[in-house]
């Protein structure tokens, strides 16, 4: 069996100057691999050129789909890459409002993926939707209210529900829980690690928090100045950091 | 006693390099070797500082060692294998009771407990009610158990710790001073827990620094001062 992503010294360049280069990277179903650094390391560059949401890369990147098929996603065409995001991938966006409709219902939020997908029947969407409100912790009478009048914690679970709700097999994450408050921010990582492990889910996760890391992921890459300094076992890399980088990242959280 | 061990490492050395500190390199242990085998416990002895807790880290793989096997009896070898092996040996060959409980903040302490029995296939209905066994057997009262183990004291917590390491049937437990603030009541429990594995062939390697707990667990001591780095000795 071969990575569901199998990435190798991609890249992405922003007129002469290197967003991110060189990296290199498997990822298999069930794994949440997270991408750590701070602002400016190239962490958000990688993320958006692993998901094609930014323009021609360097490098290969090949993803196996649900068929079976390996391609390469610099040589495919935008409608086949649009093809994925409505049925195989999943984005999830630091701040909510992104990746929401947000004068739409939060029923409307999570049905509209399905009806792209071809559903059709009214009382199935919405019964999709109901289970996908409850399982994001959404309680269902706000089924029918706009995420205008969501708290912040409420708005990124919809977000989370609308990203799942197809049955993607890979996810990606950009800060997913930064804009939130602490408390709020353990309850949606407790989420998206069952939601994980349930859905046999693989994700990639960029955050500048290591806690959110060590919580959620199996593996780390550290990046600074666009490269990879350092990646391997979360765990390894955060208890046993070898990179000079590494080691200035951990001894930088504030032990509580 | 089955002769094939467990857990064999030989040829050990392990450095920390300090780039804060101007690169500093601290070395911990050299050459280091010792076996467990099924149905034993093998307790690391020495000083404080000797680097048994590290011993521990290299099997479980959070640290890296700069050279050397450590050969798992399923044939993996953690000190050069990749991350997915590393993680598959920990659900299905190696458990690991650390110090101090580290889970996700607002999970309760019966599903914290439960998890690890989850993730390795139990239905969920007989890993709550193993998981509700052995918290009573901990003392950790019924009233405590919806709640999120960050509110309990720090006894309770490690008590939940051991509950959730000692639950999952592996062929290998690591264990990181267990017993270190507990009550002798719940020592004694814990001690119980530790024969009763013994008894169904689990082998086991501890750190245990109450003289007591230690003669009542221990086949096997090891030494780690013998495998001190020499001063002066190129690292």
């Amino acid at each position: 069996m071969t990575p569901l992503l199998q990435v190798r010294g991609a890249g992405h360049r922003y007129g002469l100057r290197h967003g991110c280069r060189d990296v290199d990277l498997d990822l298999w179903p069930g794994e949440v691999l997270a991408v750590v650094g701070e602002s400016g390391s190239g962490k958000s560059t990688l993320l958006g050129t692993l998901s094609q949401r930014l323009g021609p890369s360097e490098g290969s990147i090949r993803y196996r789909m649900a068929d079976g098929r390996v391609i390469d996603l610099g040589e495919e065409s935008e409608a086949a890459v649009r093809r994925l995001w409505r049925s195989e991938w999943g984005f999830v966006h630091q701040d909510p409002a992104d990746g929401l409709r947000m004068h739409v219902s939060a029923g409307g939020n999570v049905g509209e993926p399905l009806m792209a997908n071809g559903w059709r029947h009214y009382g199935r969407i919405r019964e999709a939707a109901a289970g996908w409100l409850e399982r994001v912790e959404i309680p269902a009478d706000r089924i029918d209210d706009h995420p205008t009048t969501f708290s912040g914690g409420m708005r990124q679970r919809l977000q989370i529900a609308r990203n799942l709700v197809v049955s993607p097999r890979l996810v990606f994450m950009d800060e997913p829980t930064s804009g939130l408050d602490v408390s709020v921010q353990a309850r949606l990582l407790d989420l998206i690690r069952g939601l994980v492990f349930d859905l046999g889910l693989a994700v990639v996760v960029v955050t500048h928090d290591l806690a959110v890391a060590r919580l959620v992921s199996h593996r780390t890459l550290v990046m600074k100045d666009g490269r990879v300094v350092e990646s391997g076992l979360t765990d390894r890399v955060l208890d046993d950091p070898h990179a000079a980088y590494t080691q200035l990242l951990v001894s930088s959280v504030l032990q509580g | 006693m089955n002769r094939t061990p467990i857990l064999a490492v030989s040829g050990i050395d392990k450095t920390f390099t300090m780039h804060l500190q101007g690169g500093q390199r601290l070395a911990v242990l050299s050459d280091l070797a010792f076996e467990v085998f099924p149905g034993e416990c093998v307790v690391l002895g020495g000083p404080s500082g000797a680097g048994k807790s590290t011993i521990l880290k290299l099997v479980h793989g959070n640290y890296a060692a700069d050279r050397g096997r450590i050969l798992l009896g399923s044939g993996v070898d953690v000190a050069t294998a990749d991350p997915r092996a590393v993680l598959a040996a920990r659900r299905d060959t190696m458990g690991y009771v650390s110090q101090f409980l580290r889970c996700v903040p607002r999970v309760p302490a019966l599903q914290v407990v439960a998890e690890p029995l989850v993730e390795r296939g139990v239905p969920h209905d007989e890993a709550r009610e193993r998981a509700a066994a052995v918290l009573t057997r901990l003392s950790i009262p019924q009233r405590l158990w919806a709640l999120p183990p960050a509110t309990f004291s720090g006894g309770e917590q490690q008590r939940v710790n051991i509950a959730r390491g000692f639950l999952p049937d592996l062929p290998l437990l690591l264990l990181d001073e267990p017993t270190a603030s507990l009550d002798s009541r719940n020592r004694d429990a814990v001690i119980a827990l530790i024969h009763e594995k013994r008894s169904r062939g689990v082998g086991m390697l501890g750190i245990f620094h109450d003289p007591a707990v230690r003669d009542a667990v221990a086949d096997r001591i090891v030494d780690v001062e013998a495998f001190a780095p020499r001063a002066g000795a190129a690292a």
